[in-house]
Order: structure tokens, then C-alpha cells, then sequence
């Protein structure tokens, strides 16, 4: 019996649009080489967050769609709240425009002065400026969100195929490794890889870091990210840190971030982390005693302009991607489920898939 | 034998000078702090490897088996 | 700036102060680092009731406890725990109030073995701890004069302890002892082999008697309400429940492989890995030595002696090193037999329950865990390993108790820091950069 969709990659990604197009009545089977995790979404933070740029309005959709799964609490979601938080005076400007820009998407944020951001957030440095909370922003602990994502998808009647690595794509399906073959319209949202099945996608894979502290008594509540973070995000360079702490549900702290393009080495780098820890230290200067239990890397996938590509794929007839979600593929990974349904049965959606089109990017054959 | 005085939790303890500050909690209390679900907990491999007998002396993060007691510690259970 | 030495050594157990003796006799500079506040490492731990001139360790282990006060080419950092190991080499050390780095032009670990405990019902319990872990702390001082106690496990550590324990005045109730009475008689029937290992038999065996000594015996159960009040144990089909306040309980030892691993060294055997070494106690990284019970579970003895193989070693100094090739043999044939004959009975391993909890930093219960089926999920899903221990205490028992959890399967890329390590310590790992 064949599929009307084969989702291939069991990542954040795969999983929701497996749900998505379950519920919309497709006969879906998601097909993974490793096991649920196995990828990026295994190593990242969870942080669902609205990002004031090119993706505010898939990622304020997203944000939407995740509360309105039905008991996800089985994703340990904790609606935390963000925390921008400003170094300079400038920063505090740009928040107040990052705020009316939310505002335009019904997302609503409140600024914080220097007082309140301490009253708030007694661990932060005393001297900074301010602030802007956004409290609708939310947390979940990735590997939970997906197995719960995966396990809805299942309920719905997708299957689910783990062990199975495609090597290639058919024209009218994939083949698997052992030889063997399965026929139906194909979704590809095999995250860093996507490129070795669809080559004419460029995707890079950009590195980051990750410190996870032991559970102690640090009084943090929101996720709190440096109003610089964005920077880090868009600028080119090599490597790049920003402050971003994420207070886990069991009292432990995530601590990042770090970007790194052009490394293929996964061992966790001292030098980078080092920074990385100093630059935390300049907001939570609390955190410097708190111990660090482990250390990880984790490749986002990156596309070169920085939006991920949702939609077909030109000339390859019902191939479907879903790829290249950077630092924001837990967040909008329900987002674009929606879109990438909407698409499939020719649906006007709530957002607009001109900006993640792939045609926009394709190389040459 | 020679003896030190130091605090566990605010109470006043002696131990025998080069006992460990494992020995000078267990003078008051086996249990050493609360697991995740709840359990009491007290040292288990007395060699550094198991973190069960984590305490803060004067206020920093130690291992009670790696540390020896000294005179004035204030030691705290429950890390 | 870090300190720089010709040779670093990580651990100050008989494997390491007899590499950091030999590579100084060889007129190079040594800094050894350990975790201690005193040199010995497990077995050479002085007991607080005894005066400093009433020590009588063999005569080896006191000149090299002499040699690191007279010797000035080596520096020792005692108290000191490496979290971070570096190729180059170099150790970051961490101590409760600060940090420090330290490289060198080679590196010999000695980073000795940890005991190995089977998960079984109430084993969480304070009172339950590991038996040469309840030695150890006996020897600091902690107070088990009062109670009763009950040692369990395997091998001659049993012994050992129970002897320290009596030093320390405390009433042992019972001596259990998994491995069959045969297997023990034909441990003590190849002794002869090792004359020093039969005195110390002598020495330990009429007391070891008069404190109930039985084979063929484990523990079920530990029982108690918030710490612990008795144990069952089974012996030969029948269970009793024997009262006590203390269980010191010791399956055997294993590797303490995880500086190793960080740094690339190759490692062999299962279910627990040990560093693979050449004849020079050389790893698979170049420049990199391992010593003692690193390499292999077999005793102080061949501990010492492939420091001092070590120490030579890395001192480019391989005819003394080859010298003492011979003796190294004969005493890993101590360490095999040692092994062949307190291997673990099965039953030992069926003993936890769907209740019982493995992982003691995050506790995970045995069904939690059985929940799940491959590795991969196991860490992600259940939080197995993820804990401050980092994994030390609770995957060499999965490993026994669900063989598909064996290293290996579970090894990926280590991750570091070597041990939980202050935030502060490592924002310092990047020398020369400004805060
Ligand atoms: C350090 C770090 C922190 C992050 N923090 C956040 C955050 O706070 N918030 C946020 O929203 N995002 C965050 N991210 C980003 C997020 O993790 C990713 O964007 C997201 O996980 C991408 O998911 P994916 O499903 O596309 O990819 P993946 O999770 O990599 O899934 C792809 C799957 O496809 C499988 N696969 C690959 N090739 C094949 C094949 N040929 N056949 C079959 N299966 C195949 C793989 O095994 C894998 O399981 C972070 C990332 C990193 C590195
Ligand atoms: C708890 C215990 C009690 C024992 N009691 C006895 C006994 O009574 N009689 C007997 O014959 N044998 C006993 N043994 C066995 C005996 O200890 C070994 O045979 C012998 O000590 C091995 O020597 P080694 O040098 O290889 O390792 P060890 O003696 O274990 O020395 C290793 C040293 O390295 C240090 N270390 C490890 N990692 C780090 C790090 N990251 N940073 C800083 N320091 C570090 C450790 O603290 C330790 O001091 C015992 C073993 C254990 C585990
Ligand atoms: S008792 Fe295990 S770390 Fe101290």
C-alpha cells in the first residue's frame, strides 16, 4: 500500500509536518535513518521564540500553533517567557522598535527599565539598561517535543519507519539502502543533510554550543537573550557568541549560544565556549560558580540567506522540502507544518511562502 | 587526639583532627541532601565520584569526601 | 599562565607516584596532580587513628611518598581535580576555590578505578555505600563505631575493608561473599604464585572467620525507613534478614577511563573498557602513558610497576623501563586470576526491580529505562547518565544489567568537562583572551 506522503527525517521538522499532514487526512509514512533525535533536534535548546526579522511572522504563527496542541505538556512546554535584555542604550531602542514590530503581529511585549528588568531578574547585572519581555514566548525540552509530536502523528495513523536511510529519490518516491523502494509524494526534512538528497538546496552547517549547568539556585525564570543575539544570527563571521539561558523545569541551566560556520568537527571547542561563558558574564555574573555538567555541539542547519526553504522543489515533480531551519527549527517547525499542508492541498494559508520558496535559491544542475 | 571545631548547618561539631568533612556531617546527620524525587540521600563511593555527599563549605560548591574538615568551616547540607 | 613540567601526572596512587618517582630519578621535571588531599590514592589512604609514625605502608610506597617531599623536580598539586584535559597536554585543575592550568611535554594518567555496584532494592538508601567507599570514609573519620555493619560483594576488598573497619572499632555482623566456596579455594590455591598476597591472606583470615564469613551469599534487599536498618541476604536458596546500620557493598572495580577516552586513547574490553597500552604503557595517542588500574584491574602492585614503566618510558629511559618487563607479567597473572575467579554470578544481576532506581542523580527506575530500546533515546528521553555523576555510576551497571546498553553502543563523542566544573573555570580555558 503506498503513501500519499513520505516524510523523510524523524527531526522536529519531519515530525510536525507528519502530524500536520495526518490530520489533514493524507496517508503519511516518516522514514529516519537513526532514531527520533538522532539529529539536530537532539542537541538544541527548545526555546520557542518570536524572532524580530525575516521569520517574525512564521515564527509568531508558530508560537500560536504549539499552544494549541492539545496536552503539551508531554513536550515539558513551560510558558517562561522571554527576556530581551539590553547592554546600551541603543539596545534599549531597538527593543522598543522590536516591541511595535510584535505588536503589528498581535504578539504582545512589554518594556522594561533598568528597575523592573531587576526586580524581574535578580541575577542580572546591575547596570543594564532595560528590557522587553515578551511573556507568550514558551520553552519545551526538544527530544519530549518530538517524541510527543511523533507520538500524535502515530495516533493520527502515520507510521512511522526508524532504521531506514534514503539514498536517493526516485521521481516517484525514495530508495532506501537495503535496495528496496516505497512510491509517494516525498517531503524532504532531513535537516543538515538535506542537500545530499537534494543537492541543488545549499545548506551549511553552522555549529553551536551548548552548556547545561547542575540543578542549583539560581532564581532565573525567563529565557533571557542578550538584544544582540539577532546580530549573531545574521552576521557572516566566523564565530560568534550572544547570551541566551534557558532555566530548565528542574532547576538546571542551558547556556549558550555560539555560531561557527565552516567547521565540520563536532568536539566541543574550549576556546569558543570560553568566550561564549565570558560574554554570559556579562549579564549573569552570578553564573560564574555555578558548575557546568556537560559541554555539546549541535549543527544548525543554515541556508545562505538565512530562511529555510518550505514548498516544492522545481522540476522534480511531488517533491516537497522542508530544510535548512538554522537556531529556529523547534519553534517553527508547527508553523511550517501549516504552511507545507496548505501548499500540498492548495490551500491560502495564514502565511506567505513567497520568502521560503526553494526556487528562490536553487543552484544550476 | 587533637580536635576541630566547625558548623553543619549552624550547629557547633568537633571532629578528630584529619577527619574528612564527610565524617564531621555524619557527626550530625547521614542524610546529606534530597534527590531529584525526593529521596534522602547520603554518601555513597567515598571517592569522588558519586556526588552524593556534595555539600558547600562556606558557601562553595565540595565534595565532603574530598575535603578535609578544618577549624571554623561553616559547612552546609542540602547542594 | 599555566605551569609547564616535562610530564604531567594525573593521579597520585601507587601507579602515579611511582611514574612521577621514576621520570624525576630520570632528571626531568614532574607535575602531579591529585584530587586528595593526601598522596596514595585508594589503597594508601592514612586512617585518622593512626599517629603518622605508626604508618607502615611497604617499603616502596614509602620512599615514594618520600621522594615527592625530598625530590625538588617534582611538584605535587594535591587537592587539586582535573575537569578539563587538553591535547598539547595540558590538565585544568579545579579546587572549591579556584582554577589553574598546568602542561606538559608528556602526560602518564593514573587515574585508578572506581568500584562497580549492581542496582538492587533500597540500594539508594543512606547507610548503603560502596564497599571500599565505606572504608574510605571509615579512615576519614566518619563514625561507625556505633552500628552494625554488613559487608557484601566480591573479592578480597571484602577483606580488606573488614579489616579497616575493625581498626575503626565498628561490629561486623556478616561477610558476604557472591562467588562460590569453590571459586574462593581455588583463588587461595593459586596463591602461592604471589608469596606477599598469602601473608596478607594469613593475616586477614582468622578474623575474617570469627566475623562470620560466608561464600555463595549476596544481598536482596536493603530495608529501612529514610536510612538504612537491615539487609536480606540469600545464601544457598535461603533468605535471612540480617539488622545492621552500615552496608558496604562491591561487586569488584573497574577503569576509570573517562581522561582517556577525552583524549582519543584508544580503549578494549567489555562490558567495562580499560585504556589499551603497549609495552611501554604507552596509549594510542603519542605521548600519552597510562598506568595502574587504568589499564586493568590487578592490584597495587602491578599498579606500581607500570608507573615506574611509565615514568621511565616518558623519560625515554626504555632500558630501565624493559627491565622491569618480567615482573609487570607476572603480576597481571595476578590480576587475571583474580578476575577469573570472583566473576559475577548471574542472579546478581536480576536482583532490581521495575521500581528500582539506576541512575541515582536523576533517579531513573529500571522500568523507566525498559521503556525505551536503544541508546540514543535512553539519553535523551529518560535524562539516564545526565546527572552530576556524568554517567560514572550508573552505565557501568546497565551495562551488566541490560548487556544492550554495553559501551560502545553508547559511546559517542565524549563530551566534556572531564568532571561538573565551575562555569568560571571554564571561561579560563582560552588563555591570553581579556574578560
Ligand atoms: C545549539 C543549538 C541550539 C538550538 N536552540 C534552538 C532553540 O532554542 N529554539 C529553536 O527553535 N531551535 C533551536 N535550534 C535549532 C533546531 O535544533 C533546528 O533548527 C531543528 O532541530 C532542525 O530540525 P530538523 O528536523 O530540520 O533536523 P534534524 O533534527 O537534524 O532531523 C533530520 C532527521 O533526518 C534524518 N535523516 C537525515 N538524512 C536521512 C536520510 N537520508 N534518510 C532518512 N533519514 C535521514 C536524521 O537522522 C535526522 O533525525 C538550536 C540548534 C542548535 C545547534
Ligand atoms: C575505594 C577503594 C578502596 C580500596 N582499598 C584497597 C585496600 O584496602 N587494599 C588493597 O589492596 N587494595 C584496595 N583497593 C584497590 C587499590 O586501590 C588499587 O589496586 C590501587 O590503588 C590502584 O592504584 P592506581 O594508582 O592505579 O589507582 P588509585 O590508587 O585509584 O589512584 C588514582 C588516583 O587518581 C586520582 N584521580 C582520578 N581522577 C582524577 C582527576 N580527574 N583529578 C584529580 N585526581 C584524580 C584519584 O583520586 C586517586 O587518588 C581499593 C580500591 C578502591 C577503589
Ligand atoms: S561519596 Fe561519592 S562523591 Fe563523595
Amino acid at each position: 500500500m503506498n503513501p500519499d506522503l513520505i516524510v523523510i527525517g524523524a527531526g522536529i521538522v519531519g515530525a510536525a509536518a507528519a502530524l500536520a499532514a495526518t490530520q489533514a487526512g493524507l496517508e503519511t509514512v516518516i522514514v529516519e535513518s537513526a532514531v527520533p533525535g538522532a539529529g539536530v533536534t537532539g542537541a538544541g535548546m527548545g526555546h520557542l521564540v518570536i524572532l524580530d526579522d525575516a521569520l517574525l511572522a512564521l515564527s509568531a504563527r508558530s508560537l500560536e500553533l504549539w499552544r494549541a496542541l492539545p496536552d503539551h505538556a508531554g513536550s515539558e512546554y513551560r510558558n517562561t517567557g522571554t527576556i530581551w535584555v539590553a547592554e546600551t542604550a541603543d539596545d534599549l531602542a531597538g527593543l522598543a522598535q522590536q516591541s511595535i514590530h510584535l505588536e503589528a503581529q498581535n504578539v504582545t511585549s512589554r518594556l522594561l527599565d533598568g528597575a523592573s528588568l531587576q526586580a524581574l531578574e535578580p541575577d542580572l547585572a546591575r547596570d543594564l539598561p532595560g528590557g522587553l519581555l515578551v511573556p507568550d514566548d514558551a520553552i519545551v525540552y526538544a527530544p519530549k517535543a518530538l517524541a510527543y509530536l511523533l507520538e500524535q502523528a502515530r495516533s493520527a495513523g502515520a507510521r512511522l519507519l526508524l532504521g531506514r536511510r534514503v539514498t536517493r529519490l526516485t521521481g516517484g518516491g525514495v530508495r532506501f539502502a537495503d535496495g528496496t523502494t516505497l512510491t509517494g509524494a516525498v517531503l524532504v526534512a532531513t535537516g543538515s543533510q538535506g542537500s545530499e538528497l537534494l543537492p541543488e538546496l545549499p545548506i551549511a552547517p553552522r555549529k553551536g554550543h551548548l552548556v547545561v549547568t547542575e540543578r542549583a539556585s539560581a532564581s532565573i525564570r525567563h529565557q533571557l537573550v542578550e538584544a544582540g543575539y539577532l546580530r549573531t544570527v545574521h552576521e557572516p563571521g566566523q564565530a560568534t557568541v550572544a547570551m541566551n539561558v534557558q532555566p530548565r523545569p528542574e532547576g538546571q541551566l542551558l547556556v549558550g549560544s555560539s555560531r561557527e560556520s565552516g567547521i565540520q568537527d563536532p568536539g566541543v571547542s574550549p576556546g569558543i565556549v570560553a568566550r561564549m561563558l565570558r560574554r554570559v558574564f556579562r549579564f549573569l555574573p552570578t553564573l560564574r560558580e555555578h558548575s557546568a555538567i556537560r559541554i555539546w555541539s549541535g549543527f544548525r542547519p543554515a541556508t545562505p540567506d538565512g530562511l529555510p526553504y518550505i514548498g516544492r522543489i522545481p522540476g522534480r515533480g511531488q517533491v516537497w522540502a522542508a530544510l535548512g531551519h538554522e537556531g529556529l527549527g523547534i519553534t517553527t517547525a508547527t508553523g511550517t507544518a501549516e504552511l507545507l499542508v496548505d501548499l500540498m492541498l492548495e490551500r491560502r494559508g495564514r502565511i506567505d511562502p513567497a520568502p521560503f520558496d526553494p526556487a528562490r535559491r536553487m543552484l544550476a544542475p | 587526639m587533637k580536635t576541630i571545631a566547625l558548623t553543619v548547618d549552624g550547629v557547633a561539631v568537633t571532629v578528630v583532627e584529619g577527619a574528612s568533612a564527610a565524617a564531621a556531617v555524619a557527626a550530625r546527620t547521614h542524610v546529606f541532601h534530597h534527590s531529584r524525587t525526593g529521596h534522602p540521600r547520603g554518601p555513597f563511593c567515598g571517592m569522588g565520584q558519586c556526588f552524593e555527599c556534595r555539600i558547600r563549605i562556606n558557601g562553595r560548591l565540595a565534595l565532603a569526601c574530598l575535603e578535609r574538615a578544618s577549624s571554623g568551616m561553616a559547612i552546609t547540607t542540602g547542594a | 599562565m599555566p605551569e609547564h613540567f616535562d610530564i604531567l601526572v594525573l593521579g597520585a596512587g601507587p601507579a602515579g607516584l611511582a611514574a612521577a618517582r621514576t621520570a624525576a630519578r630520570s632528571g626531568l621535571t614532574v607535575g602531579l596532580v591529585d584530587e586528595q588531599s593526601a598522596p596514595g590514592g585508594q589503597i594508601g589512604r592514612r586512617p585518622i587513628w593512626l599517629r603518622p609514625s605508626r604508618l607502615r605502608p611497604s617499603r616502596a610506597f614509602r620512599e615514594t611518598i618520600d621522594a615527592l617531599r625530598s625530590d625538588s623536580r617534582i611538584t605535587y598539586f594535591p587537592g587539586e581535580r582535573v575537569v578539563a584535559c587538553e591535547k598539547g597536554p595540558a590538565l585544568v585543575t579545579e579546587t572549591p576555590h579556584g582554577c589553574a592550568m598546568l602542561t606538559g611535554g608528556s602526560l602518564i594518567l593514573a587515574t585508578g578505578a572506581r568500584e562497580l555496584v549492581l542496582p538492587f532494592p533500597g540500594w539508594t538508601l543512606p547507610g548503603v555505600m560502596a564497599l571500599g567507599g565505606l572504608q574510605v570514609l571509615a579512615k576519614g573519620g566518619w563514625p561507625v563505631a556505633g552500628g552494625g555493619i554488613v559487608l557484601a560483594g566480591s573479592g578480597p576488598l571484602l577483606l580488606a575493608s573488614a579489616r579497616t573497619l575493625r581498626q575503626a572499632g565498628a561490629q561486623i555482623h556478616a561477610i558476604v561473599e557472591q562467588a562460590s566456596r569453590q571459586a574462593v579455594l581455588r583463588f587461595l590455591a593459586g596463591l602461592p604464585a604471589w608469596p606477599t598476597k598469602v601473608l596478607q591472606t594469613l593475616a586477614f583470615a582468622p578474623g575474617m572467620l570469627r566475623m562470620g564469613y560466608e561464600t555463595d551469599a549476596f544481598v536482596v534487599e536493603a530495608l529501612g525507613q529514610g536510612v538504612l536498618e537491615a539487609v536480606r541476604i540469600e545464601s544457598r536458596g535461603r533468605r535471612r534478614i540480617v539488622p545492621c546500620s552500615y552496608l558496604g557493598i562491591g561487586m569488584g572495580l573497574i577503569p576509570n577511563v573517562e581522561a582517556a577516552r577525552g583524549l582519543g586513547c584508544a580503549l578494549e574490553g567489555n562490558p567495562h573498557p580499560a585504556v589499551a597500552v603497549n609495552a611501554f604503557q604507552e596509549t594510542s595517542q603519542r605521548g600519552i602513558y597510562a598506568a595502574g588500574e587504568i589499564t586493568g584491574i590487578g592490584g597495587a602492585e602491578l599498579a606500581r610497576l607500570e608507573g615506574a614503566i611509565a615514568g621511565y618510558a616518558a623519560a625515554g629511559n626504555l632500558t630501565r623501563a624493559r627491565a622491569l618487563s618480567a615482573r609487570r607479567a607476572h603480576w597481571m597473572r595476578f590480576g587475571a586470576h583474580l578476575m577469573r575467579q570472583f566473576a559475577l554470578r548471574d542472579s546478581i544481576r536480576q536482583l532490581a526491580e521495575p521500581m528500582t532506581i539506576i541512575c541515582r542523580c536523576e533517579d531513573v527506575t529500571l522500568g523507566a529505562i525498559d521503556q525505551v530500546s536503544d541508546a540514543g533515546t535512553l539519553k535523551l528521553l529518560t535524562r539516564l547518565g545526565m546527572g552530576a555523576c556524568q554517567g560514572r555510576m550508573c552505565q557501568p551497571a546497565l551495562a551488566e544489567l541490560r548487556p544492550r546498553y554495553r559501551p560502545g553502543a553508547t559511546s559517542g563523542i565524549p563530551r566534556p568537562p572531564l568532571f561538573p566544573a565551575r562555569l568560571e573555570t571554564l571561561a579560563g580555558l582560552a588563555p591570553g583572551e581579556p574578560l
